[in-house]
């Protein structure tokens, strides 16, 4: 990522190339270190992770958070905001010996801004093996005026 | 010399073609490990895998959790935002010897893998009665 700063061929180039494929084998490909960011962008690692997609019709939000129960979401709009905020509990074993604990616990949110045509009255939301898929249905633009020029 | 956009537009291809050449990067996913008198208990979170989707190898004395992602697509549908670029998830451990690999116990709910693998049996702490003499 760093190449092209220093040009091709710069002896430190491939040291570096070899650094971001390294982070990414220990990360996963799960993690981006690089890419623009929201004003509002949490972390790639922030829980749950959440992918934006978009049809001609609907905007697609997955969000992956799982081992929780699909009543306890708190899922609103306004303004164009969607926000889903929860919380995840992981009982602790006292008499257990820990070695790793990464999984998230505790309370959680995240907002993305959806575009202008978002209809807020249209919204669906299912929970699936993990992932929270909300849709939400653009508002039907009309056709295109054709402007004549006299 | 390279102007200032051909820096950018290398920069761009160069981080593609590192990732494209590589096979599909797995996502390691978060994974709590604890110990209990009567074995190891692993849960790991691993969304949108559903049983289907998930391989669990027990091989000598390690133990390999796959598991594919799965989610509602359609055609058209073009990314905006992506925390999560990769459909699969990839962990692997080596299991101590005392652990018995042929009766590991894995249950998927919600996304969520918990693994049991236990100790073997002649290996778990006894107690040893004390016989008066």
């Amino acid at each position: 990522m760093f190449e092209g700063l220093w040009g091709y061929g710069h002896p430190l180039s491939n040291q570096f190339r070899r650094l971001e494929e390294e982070f990414d084998a220990l990360f996963g490909a799960g993690t981006s270190l690089t890419g623009t960011r929201n004003i509002r962008s949490l972390p790639a690692s922030t829980f749950p992770a959440v992918n934006v997609a978009s049809t001609p019709q609907a905007i697609m939000v997955y969000v992956f958070a799982p081992g929780l129960d699909a009543k306890s979401f708190d899922i609103s709009i306004q303004q164009n905001l969607l926000s889903i905020g929860g919380a995840r509990e992981i009982p602790r074993d006292e008499r257990a010996t820990y070695y790793r604990h990464e999984r998230f616990s505790g309370e959680f949110r995240r907002t993305i801004s959806l575009p202008d045509d978002a209809d807020p009255a249209r919204v669906e939301a299912k929970y699936v093996n993990g992932i929270l898929t909300i849709t939400v249905g653009r508002r039907e633009s009309a056709k295109p005026r054709q402007i004549e020029v006299r | 010399m390279a102007t200032q956009q051909d820096l950018t537009q290398s920069e761009k291809s160069g981080t593609a073609r590192a990732t494209t050449q590589r096979s599909e990067s797995a996502i390691r996913p978060p994974v709590d490990v604890f110990e209990t008198t009567d074995g190891i208990k692993l849960i790991a979170d691993m969304p949108g895998v559903s049983k289907e989707h998930l391989q669990l190898q027990a091989e000598g004395n390690s133990l390999t959790i796959e598991g594919k992602l799965q989610f509602d697509m359609s055609e058209q549908m073009e990314a905006l935002y992506a925390d999560v670029r990769s459909r699969l998830y990839r962990c692997s451990f080596v299991l101590s010897s005392e652990l018995d690999t042929s009766h590991i116990e894995a249950i998927l709910k919600d996304g969520v893998l918990a693994v049991r693998i236990p100790k073997r049996a002649e290996l778990r702490p006894r107690r040893i009665e004390v016989q008066s003499g």
